[in-house]
């Protein structure tokens, strides 16, 4: 029961978090804070959602004595732990690639205030004409 | 060689979760192809073949304990960014820079661990490293400020030596 809640409340709140990144997604000024939005709001909500589905296969398991019985399930949740060890290492790398991939083809950030943008003449080619 | 027989290790034991079999024909099967992987690529992983395995044990448990660090941060990213996106004032508090600071970390996985950290961290994410410089894309002023150093402290402390500087200085602050 408490297995079963806990496993819950986890997949719910992964679910809240999609919520903010998804509303972010389309609130958000430009590009980059938009990546903020998409590659931020994934990597918790992913995890929680991951963790969550790891603690609901432990709601057959009845004590220590129902792990040994049940030892196997274990197995599951180091896979589903070694998922959230993947996630957390390319999320982040994908984000990064994204932004320095939207820099290079000339998107420019949308900055407040004027000295701000360190960006600015560091590109390695010139942005299309067109931009 | 002792980090040969570690990266036989860590792959024999990916092994062992993955295949969830352990009679001996697979047993035997991941043997011959963690021995095979360790032979062919164990160069790709451990640049500084002079550390001991006492060094490596050192370093993993603090890598770990600095993982934990850096998930809580992910749980504080995600609550930023969920109130930026969803309360009423949210909005009006994003106010996008890029700053660049210099970093006095010298190998590739540790500008790799800081790269990914700072994405991983309220409000930044790392868009280019050149060299020693990071530009960083930063959502609000405050989540600028947050990149203070500390992080570099706590990623030079993991790989450092033992008795040599914990806590090189910061170079220099753009």
């Amino acid at each position: 029961m408490i297995v079963t809640l806990l496993s819950v409340v986890l997949i719910l709140a992964g679910l809240v978090f999609f919520l903010g990144a998804a509303v972010g997604l389309v609130r958000f000024p430009d590009f980059y804070t938009r990546m903020h939005a998409a590659g931020k709001g994934d990597t918790l909500s992913s995890l929680l959602v991951v963790l969550g589905l790891a603690v609901w296969r432990l709601h057959d398991v009845h004590g220590l004595a129902g792990l040994r019985e049940h030892w196997s399930i274990l197995l599951v949740i180091l896979k589903l732990l070694a998922i959230c060890a993947f996630i957390m290492i390319t999320s982040p790398t994908a984000t990064h690639a994204l932004m320095d991939a939207g820099f290079e083809d000339g998107i420019d950030p949308v900055i407040d205030g004027e000295n701000n943008n360190a960006l600015h003449g560091r590109r390695a080619q010139a942005p299309p004409a067109d931009s | 060689m002792p980090h040969r027989a570690l990266i036989f290790g860590l792959l024999m034991t990916t092994w062992l979760v993955f295949s969830g079999l352990f009679d001996g024909f697979h047993i035997t099967l991941g043997i011959i192809s963690s021995a095979l992987v360790t032979q062919i690529s164990s160069d790709l992983l451990f640049d500084d073949r002079s550390a001991t395995l006492r060094d490596r044990a050192r370093q993993g448990w603090r890598l770990a304990l600095y993982l934990g660090w850096l998930m809580w941060q992910v749980v504080l990213s995600n609550l930023h960014l969920l109130r930026l996106a969803l309360a009423p004032g949210g909005l009006a508090e994003v106010k996008p820079r890029v700053v660049s600071f210099r970093t006095t970390l010298k190998t590739d996985f540790e500008k790799f661990l800081l790269a990914n950290s700072i994405t991983l961290t309220p409000g930044t994410i790392t868009v280019k490293i050149l060299g020693d410089e990071f530009l960083v894309h930063a959502v609000s002023e405050t989540a600028a400020s947050g990149l203070d150093g500390q992080m570099e402290r706590r990623i030079a402390r993991i790989f450092a030596k033992p008795g040599g500087d914990a806590s090189p200085a910061r170079v220099s602050e753009a």
